[in-house]
């Protein structure tokens, strides 16, 4: 286990050398959610309330959800798929950890990272600048606390699942940026998974992905009664057992016919 | 001449690569249509709550989409370099590419070529023809000529603002996180710049120009009399900012000192 920490800890570091670009990285953040308040302010128009969102709650959702983001993204699949590429994977391999979990922690750790530095930091200014409501219910945040965990859980076990088709598909950038699209859309961080016509929204119930950003987003701009909370979070959990399975298959199976191209 | 041979040389071996990993070409290609399917069907649910957008209907934010995705594939079919900071200057990369005979930003424009990125220009004119037609838009004989004017104008606007952030890593080669997310704000001149407030709308006028790549220059075509100065200032602005940013790109060239191993 304290290798493990110690990958959080390092990542950690690594990423605190380099803090100067995340200043600038706020501020775009900043004109992000800027731009999509505008455009829901647009949205809304007269409007005080759509599908049981007022205005205010759409931004709080919109900041939140980018805000989150900053925690749970992570390029974990983009470098397992450099590393598989350039044969590095096999000495990884033969290191005395998982590698999996290893990636696992790196991820962590950027996003501890990026919580303080960015997120935090972050969440405040745009709470100067746009109308965001926080709420000050310390339920509302211990939920809050728990779902975005497990958004990180879901979002890097995708990654890793998107990491390890590298050893079938050599070169898969084109899938990794087409899962990042994905992503975007079906996790609700674009727009809440409730505006989606009745149909969609039925399709989205049995996919992971508004585990990822809708859920702890809605949690927070106060969007779920206390009922839907806990059961979207026990949704969450559910589907981190789940992804659990497809990783360990893959993964068994790549390491069989893993190919090192160069090296 | 010279340079267009090398253009040219550049495109077979482009092919040839990318004939390689045949199957990843085509999930490129798939991605890039499943990126611009979602960003149709945000427009698409958002206009299920509202019937217009400070004045602009659905068929006439799907039609500046559409505009937009043409200049936007041709930019980033050529200006592969949001990963310059990375690929070039912390590898050390970057010292290959001056012991070339051609100027550098010509280099790594050849090397990072994506032509693939190509065939968002024709999504993009479908979109303009299907919500062109449901407009009931007129096609004048001069229309072609300015689309091409327009396209080239926002293609050089979005090339000059990225090879401008390109030239941040002469000056700090600390890994940015800026490139990435420009990518989301170019986004935004997507969207008629009325519903931003004055601020925004100055930025994306004149400082991150993005609205002349969707709506300045599609308004000419949907008729918008109002927006006409805009729209043809659209070459201007994309020739402005290129001009500058290639003079920003050799400064910085001079400044370069090499870092990475």
């Amino acid at each position: 286990m304290d290798k493990y920490i110690e990958m959080i800890r390092i990542r950690f570091l690594m990423m605190l050398a380099y803090r100067t670009n995340y200043y600038t990285g706020i501020l775009i953040y900043a004109i992000n959610i800027g731009a999509y308040y505008f455009l829901w302010a647009a949205i809304y128009g007269h409007k005080t309330q759509i599908e049981g969102l007022s205005v205010v709650q759409m931004t709080t959702y919109v900041a939140i959800a980018w805000m989150a983001r900053a925690f749970y993204f992570n390029n974990i699949d983009r470098e397992m798929a450099v590393e598989i590429m350039e044969g590095k994977v096999a000495v990884e391999l033969i290191r005395p950890y998982s590698y999996l979990m290893m990636k696992t922690m790196q991820g962590l750790g950027e996003g501890i990272f990026r919580l303080f530095f960015f997120s935090v930091p972050g969440m405040l200014i745009v709470s100067f600048i746009f109308p965001v409501k926080f709420t000050w219910n310390p339920a509302v945040w211990g939920l809050f606390a728990v779902s975005i965990v497990l958004s990180f859980l879901i979002n890097t076990q995708l990654n890793l699942l998107t990491g390890i088709t590298t050893f079938f598909l050599f070169n898969n950038s084109g899938l990794i940026r087409a899962k990042r699209v994905v992503i975007d859309l079906f996790s609700g961080l674009l727009l809440p998974i409730s505006f989606f016509p009745g149909w969609a929204q039925g399709i989205m119930k049995y996919l992971p992905f508004q585990g990822i950003s809708y859920i702890p987003s809605m949690i927070f701009s106060n969007g779920f009664t206390r009922q839907a909370a806990f059961h979207a979070i026990l949704e969450q959990a559910i589907w981190v057992i789940i992804l659990v399975l497809p990783i360990q298959v893959l993964w068994s199976l790549a390491k069989k016919q893993l190919v090192i191209q160069g090296g | 001449m010279f340079y267009g041979s090398m253009f040219f040389q550049y495109l077979a071996q482009y092919m040839k690569t990318r004939l390689q990993y045949r199957a990843d070409l085509f999930v490129e290609i798939f991605s890039d249509l499943l990126s611009q399917a979602v960003n149709f069907i945000f427009i698409l649910v958002v206009f299920g709550h509202t019937s217009l957008l400070a004045g602009w209907s659905r068929n006439e934010i799907i039609f500046i989409y559409g505009f937009f995705l043409v200049p936007f594939a041709v930019f980033s079919s050529f200006f592969n370099i949001w990963d310059f900071n990375e690929r070039y200057i912390v590898k050390g990369e970057f010292d290959r590419i001056l012991t070339r005979p051609i100027h550098s930003l010509f280099q790594i424009i050849l090397e990072r070529i994506e032509l693939e990125s190509l065939f968002g220009a024709v999504t993009g004119i479908a979109i303009m023809f299907y919500s062109g037609i449901k407009l009931g838009l007129e096609m004048h004989w001069y229309d072609p000529f300015v689309f091409l004017l327009f396209v080239i104008g926002g293609a050089l606007v979005y090339g000059g603002v990225f090879v401008m952030l390109a030239c941040i890593s002469f000056w700090a080669d600390a890994r940015t996180s800026i490139m990435p997310m420009m990518y989301n704000i170019g986004n935004y001149g997507r969207y008629p710049v009325d519903i931003y407030n004055k601020a925004i709308r100055f930025v994306l006028t004149w400082i991150l120009p993005f609205a002349f790549v969707g709506v300045y220059p599609a308004a000419f075509f949907l008729g918008k009399r109002e927006w006409t100065f805009y729209s043809f200032l659209t070459p201007v602005i994309g020739v402005v900012f290129f001009t500058v940013s290639i003079f920003l790109w050799n400064q910085g060239v001079k400044k370069y000192r090499g870092a990475g191993n």
